[in-house]
Formats: structure tokens, C-alpha cells, sequence
């Protein structure tokens, strides 16, 4: 593995393996010094062109634990709002000797075009493009599935067969769920997708199920409700008429909330909007993972990156 | 001026003959012709100079991308003798004092017959009609109007147009895209854009416009032209106007007779084109509407790009790709590789009919005593591979790398070779 773009790049093996890895980090961050000396020497540099809080502190900490020296570049306030191109920001910063780019980009296909346009020679990791992918959420979500589901101590080797996943919201817009649906599927899990039909894209290539009712799809007890962000912009696109309509249809209400079964876990990639897209009852709850799906991004990136620049250095926990 | 006779030349219709040219005109068809000079043709497919509807010349203010000399030499390496150049440049060519310029620039350059096409509305903007009848007096003779790159969307500004134009028969040639379905729109809207995550484009921001344009020509009696078909869709809308009678008259590029929406799954800006690449089925429906005449003509959408506008990320990219030089080899990949038409029809939809929609004088003539000799020879045997680097200034060539049938060998430009063994030659210019 060269770089990580896209769940869909993924196999099986690549998947159970940065899985399992992710597991050793998160052990790694409840000792009481958090880090690794593995990275030392290596730079990684986070390339940020869209505004971003969890993702960006996220690989920050994952990098610095693993001892690598961190370069933060965001787009505002640099060459960029000078009209530079990606091309001659991606060359400037290799110029330092980056070992690693984390690049969040609004354009779909960004990562893609830094890693293979032959501009750079440097790993990249997909920290979001576009309405394209965030792999490394997928696999985060994955990881929080299986620890949840198999238990601590009893996740190595496993994947996500029989699960039954509900991934509900905005899913034309989200990368999240391209990420997930791919990687999900390859895990052996059962993906689901709800939502209102003018936020649903073309899902042929998917493979997966579709259910634009939410009730009817919770009735299906599922094992897993992923619920996913509502941009009230969307509104003024006319993609659903008001907040009203689409709490009614889609909103994950403390009604719905008490009718899953107890062991249901309800997930979100944040940042979350209490009382649209979801009920505070269901987001505090003792199902709720939000806050284990933060913990487990900094092991998934950890292991993301150790997996990609720590050449032949052993990982040494 | 001294003559010369082309030896031994395939007709279209597979007839064997000499041509003599002297003083830019056919002035003998026959056998055992002898003049000045004599060159060998045996063998060489003998056709009508090609003639393009729809080019980009992008000078002025665009000549990082191509000049009206460079596209001229592109095209004549193509087998054109005349062009058609769009409007969008900058200042756009919305007033004959543009429209005059271009139409001089090409005289200068001497490769092909430059024919500047008018905008519709002032800076393309969709909203104020352009001084359509003051481009149509000036001495470029403006006949051929177009915002292209942009739809004229306002229903009330085409049918003025169309019906403004009308009166000196003047044809509107529609970029058949409604704006509000492709905002934003990167690639064909499709199970593979869904993966990609690039916003589509539906074909139905195609076909809306196109059928609601014909309506207009019915209703108004006006010429109406329909740039770059793309979707099997627009080629069914298209087929029942015709059988209604309406005016209309369709064209479609060589890329999309060639290629689809597969190629942008490494999002590679190369291919990034409007309207945008689509799938096999769309690509089948056209070659089939070119083969049986719905399709009126091979129309290149030449656009090239500086190449900082295509080594990006995908959404950043300008849209279009170059065609000049590799036209002629799609078309005889449809046309005649296909085992489907012939000769005949391949010089119908490279220059008759191209020439009779822009009412182009001594463009597009039948092969004949006395027409100006704007003549094209290829060899359809020979196979070449592509280079992305040709004449043309820019290199967004979706062909590079791939091998393609069919080569220029001589064009003759008013009885000048702008072209000689597949070489760009000197020209006197007038």
C-alpha cells in the first residue's frame, strides 16, 4: 500500500491488517505516555484546503505519537489566497522532504490527482475530497463496529459478517458514506442506505439496499444506525422542504431511539446537530460511540501512517 | 500560376481518375492529365477540403491555448480547409469589429478559410442580443451565430434570435445545456459519477433544451443548429423533428463518437469535456444517427488548453480537448471501419454538409470542373500513433498514445498544398 484514497483500493487482508494495527495503537493511547519513538525522522505534512477541527487535530496527535515532525498547512492565509496553484503548493512543501501529505480538499478526485499526476513521490492519505471519500473514517467506524461487537481483546482477525448497518441522512453529499459503504461491504457487513430520494445518488455500482423509509428500515432491527450530517444549506437547494419535514421522515427522534433494540449502536461522524439529524437521548446514550469514534480516529490514523512511511521499522508497542 | 495533377486519385464513389488544377480551380477530370507538375495519388482517397463547424481559435485573448495561426495549421494537418471560429473569445466576438479581425487573421495565416462565428448575446451573457445583422453586413459575413460554451437558456433571447436571424438566413447553432441542472456539473451524472463523487450532468439538461429549440424553429421557421449531441436521447428528440419537417440540423464531435465516461475514473482532467464524455449505449446511438443521417455532420469542438488548466484537480480543470488533426481518422473509424457507410457519406458530414450550414462559399463543393480547388488526400491504409505535441499550441489530446486509421497526406487549400506528405508547408497568404 502506497497511499490510502479510497476504501475501495482496499483488500481484505490491507483492511483486517490496518484494523488490527489500529487496535495495538489504541492500546498504545491509554498508557500514560502516548507515544512512539517508530516515526522519528519522517514529516508528515497536513494539507488543508477546507476548514476541518476533528480531522485535522486527529492526525496531528496520530503523527506526534508516533514521534514524526508535523507541518500544518491550510489553505487560508497561505499561497493559496494568492491563486497558487495545488501543483506548486504540493511541490513547495515536498521541496522540505515530506514523507507523507494528508490532504483534505474540496475538489472529489484531489488526493487522487496529488498522488499519481507524477508531481510529488510522497505518500498520501485522503483526509476527505469532495463528496468522493474519507477512508480513513470508514475505517474508524469500522474499528469502533468491531470493538463494540466482538468485544475488546476479541477483535483480531475479525470482520464484520451478519452486521446490519442503516446509514441514514444525506448520502449524494457525503464521503463518509462512500467510505463506508465500500469498506463496510468488504468486511462482510450488510449496508443499508436511508434517506429522501433527492439525497440519495445513483447506488447501481454500490451494491447495496435502499430504503427511503427510515421506519420501515428500522424495523429490520438493525445492528448499527449510522446517522449523517444534514447541511441546512441544503434546504435552499430544495433537496427537502424544512427541518420540520425531514425530522418527521429521517431524523433519528428519542421516539425511533426507543424502539431499537437495546444493543443497537447509533453512530455519527460528527460534527452532529442535536434535535435534526439526531435526538440528544440517542447521541448521549450508553449506545452512542461518538465520542469512542473520535478516540479511535487518532489509533486508525496512527496506524494509517505507520503503515504507509515506517518503511521497515518495527512497531514496537 | 502553374498547374499540377493529382495522378491517379480514389473518388468517393471508388471512381479512378486525374485532376488538374491550375490557377486555384479544377480545370480537367480525366485521364492521362498533364500539367507543371504531376503527383502520384494512386491509392489516396481523393475528398472534398474538410470543413469544421465548430472550432476554437482562442485569439484573441486566449493565445497561450492557440492562435488563428496555429489552429489554421492544425487544421489544414487535418484535412480542413475551412473553419468555423467560435465566439467565445475575449473580447468576444460579439461585434463586427471582432468578427472582422478574426476574419482578417485567418486570411493572414493562410492555411484555411477562417469563417468567425458571431456570438448570440453580448459577452455570451444570454441576455442582450448581440448586433446580429451588423455581423452579417461586416466583410467577414458573419451566417453562423453561437454562445457556445454557454446555452442561450432564456426561451424569450432564442426565439428573438431565431427569429432575427431568419431574415438573412442565418443559423443558430445551440449549446444544449440548461444551467441550472449542470450547476457545478463536472462529468456524466451516472452510477460512476455517484462513485466518484462527482457532481453530474445529466442528459436531460441536453434534451430539455434541444426538444423546447426545436419547438422554437417549428414555431418560428428558423434555422436551427444543435451543437455537440451527446446522449442517445438528444439523437431521438432530434430525429422526430426532423420528421416533423422542422429546420434543424445536428452535429456531434469525434470524442463523443469515440469515447466515454470510463476514462474519468483516475480523474484525469484530460478528459474532462463539455458536454461531458457518456456511456457506450450514448456513444452507440450516435455513430448509428451519423451512419443514417439525423446526425448531419462531424464537428470537432477543437479546445485547447494551456496546460497549467489540465496538470490539476479535476474540478479546477477546463473543460474541452483538441480534435483538429484526428477528425478525419474517427470518422473513417464509424463511417467506413465500421462496414457501415461509405466515402460518400463521409464527405457529406466532414464538408458538403458542414459548408451548406454555414452557407460557406467554395466550401464543401462536389469535386467538379471549375470549383476551387479545396481538396483533401488520405491514405486510409496507414496507421499512425498518436502524438499528444501536433500543431496545435496546446497538447489535450485524448487520443495521445492510441493508434488510429487513416492519414492526411495532401491538403489543398484554393488550389495551394498547405499540406504535402503529411508536411505543413509554407503558404503565400492573401
Amino acid at each position: 500500500m502506497k497511499h490510502l484514497l479510497s476504501t475501495s483500493e482496499l483488500s481484505r487482508e490491507d483492511a483486517i491488517h490496518l484494523l488490527d494495527l489500529s487496535d495495538q495503537m489504541a492500546e498504545v493511547n491509554t498508557r500514560e505516555v502516548k507515544k512512539l519513538p517508530t516515526l522519528r525522522g519522517k514529516t508528515v505534512v497536513n494539507l488543508f484546503y477546507e476548514d476541518s477541527t476533528r480531522t485535522k487535530t486527529s492526525f496531528e496527535l496520530a503523527a506526534k505519537r508516533l514521534s514524526a515532525d508535523l507541518i500544518n498547512f491550510s489553505a487560508k492565509g497561505s499561497s493559496v489566497s494568492k491563486g497558487e496553484s495545488l501543483k506548486d503548493t504540493a511541490l513547495t512543501l515536498a521541496a522540505g522532504g515530506a514523507d507523507a501529505f494528508v490532504i483534505r480538499h474540496s475538489a472529489s478526485g484531489a488526493a487522487h490527482t496529488l498522488a499519481n499526476s507524477g508531481w510529488i513521490n510522497v505518500a498520501v492519505v485522503n483526509a476527505g475530497d469532495g463528496t468522493h471519500e474519507h477512508p480513513t473514517q470508514g475505517l474508524l467506524d469500522a474499528m469502533t463496529m468491531r470493538r463494540r461487537i466482538h468485544g475488546l481483546g476479541a477483535t483480531a482477525q475479525r470482520d464484520l459478517s451478519g452486521v446490519s448497518v442503516l446509514i441514514v441522512g444525506d448520502i449524494l453529499h457525503s464521503r463518509v458514506a462512500r467510505s463506508n459503504i465500500h469498506l463496510l461491504k468488504l468486511l462482510g457487513a450488510k449496508v443499508t442506505l436511508v434517506g429522501p430520494s433527492t439525497l440519495m445518488p445513483h447506488t447501481e455500482l454500490f451494491e447495496v439496499d435502499v430504503n427511503l423509509d427510515f421506519d420501515d428500515a428500522l424495523a429490520a432491527n438493525p445492528d448499527v444506525v449510522m446517522m449523517l450530517r444534514i447541511q441546512t444549506e441544503r434546504m435552499s437547494g430544495n433537496f427537502f422542504p424544512s427541518e420540520r419535514e425531514y425530522v418527521r421522515n429521517w431524523g433519528l427522534t428519542a421516539e425511533r431511539f426507543a424502539r431499537l433494540k437495546p444493543k443497537t449502536l447509533i453512530m455519527h461522524p460528527g460534527p452532529m446537530i442535536r434535535g435534526l439529524e439526531i435526538c440528544s437521548e440517542a447521541a448521549d446514550s450508553p449506545q452512542s460511540t461518538i465520542v469512542e469514534q473520535v478516540a479511535n480516529g487518532i489509533s486508525v490514523r496512527m496506524a494509517v501512517l505507520y503503515s504507509l512511511i515506517s518503511g521497515e521499522r518495527s512497531l514496537d508497542v | 500560376m502553374s498547374s499540377f495533377v493529382l495522378r491517379g486519385a480514389v473518388f468517393a464513389d471508388d471512381s479512378v481518375a486525374d485532376v488538374l488544377v491550375a490557377d486555384g480551380r479544377i480545370v480537367e477530370i480525366g485521364n492521362n492529365l498533364q500539367g507543371d507538375e504531376v503527383i502520384d495519388c494512386t491509392g489516396l482517397r481523393l475528398l472534398p477540403g474538410f470543413v469544421d463547424l465548430h472550432t476554437h481559435l482562442r485569439e484573441p485573448g486566449f493565445e497561450a491555448s492557440e492562435t488563428v495561426l496555429t489552429g489554421s495549421q492544425s487544421a489544414a494537418l487535418g484535412g480542413y480547409t475551412a473553419v468555423h471560429a467560435m465566439a467565445n473569445t475575449n473580447p468576444v466576438a460579439d461585434n463586427a469589429a471582432v468578427v472582422e479581425m478574426v476574419r482578417n487573421l485567418g486570411a493572414r495565416a493562410g492555411y484555411v478559410e477562417v469563417f468567425p462565428i458571431g456570438a448570440v448575446t453580448k459577452g455570451l451573457e444570454g441576455a442582450q442580443m448581440a448586433e446580429l445583422g451588423l455581423m452579417n453586413q461586416s466583410q467577414a459575413q458573419v451566417k453562423v451565430f453561437s454562445d457556445d460554451g454557454k446555452c442561450v437558456s432564456d426561451a424569450l433571447v432564442m426565439k428573438r434570435a431565431l427569429e432575427y436571424v431568419k431574415s438573412f438566413d442565418g443559423v443558430i447553432a445551440q449549446h444544449a445545456q440548461e444551467p441550472k441542472l449542470t450547476d457545478g456539473s463536472q462529468m456524466n451524472d451516472s452510477e460512476l459519477s455517484a462513485v466518484l463523487g462527482l457532481k453530474g450532468w445529466p442528459a436531460v439538461a441536453e434534451e430539455s433544451i434541444i426538444a423546447r429549440d426545436v419547438l422554437l424553429a417549428e414555431h418560428t421557421g428558423a434555422r436551427l443548429h444543435i451543437c455537440h449531441l451527446s446522449t442517445a436521447g438528444s439523437v431521438e428528440v432530434i430525429r422526430w423533428a426532423k420528421s416533423r419537417g422542422i429546420n434543424v440540423t445536428a452535429e456531434v464531435t469525434p470524442h463523443h463518437l469515440m469515447l466515454t465516461e470510463q476514462l474519468v475514473s483516475e480523474y484525469n482532467p484530460l478528459y474532462k469535456v463539455n458536454p461531458p464524455l457518456r456511456k457506450q449505449s450514448d456513444v452507440l446511438a450516435l455513430r448509428e444517427a451519423l451512419i443514417d443521417g439525423t446526425i448531419d455532420i462531424i464537428a470537432t469542438d477543437h479546445a485547447p488548453h494551456a496546460a497549467e488548466l489540465k496538470d490539476c484537480e479535476f474540478s479546477a480543470a477546463a473543460f474541452g480537448m483538441v480534435g483538429l488533426e484526428t477528425a478525419a481518422a474517427v470518422a473513417q473509424n464509424v463511417l467506413i471501419e465500421s462496414g457501415r457507410s461509405n466515402w460518400q457519406r463521409f464527405a457529406e458530414v466532414m464538408s458538403h454538409n458542414p459548408a451548406r450550414i454555414g452557407r460557406d462559399e467554395n466550401q464543401g463543393e462536389a469535386i467538379a470542373v471549375g470549383a476551387v480547388a479545396n481538396l483533401t488526400l488520405i491514405d486510409a491504409e496507414a496507421v499512425r500513433t498518436i502524438a499528444a505535441q501536433t500543431a496545435s499550441k496546446s497538447s489535450n489530446n485524448p487520443y495521445q498514445g492510441l493508434q488510429l486509421k487513416g492519414k492526411v497526406v495532401h491538403t489543398i487549400y484554393r488550389g495551394q498544398f498547405t499540406v504535402r506528405n503529411s508536411e505543413l508547408q509554407k503558404v503565400v497568404s492573401a
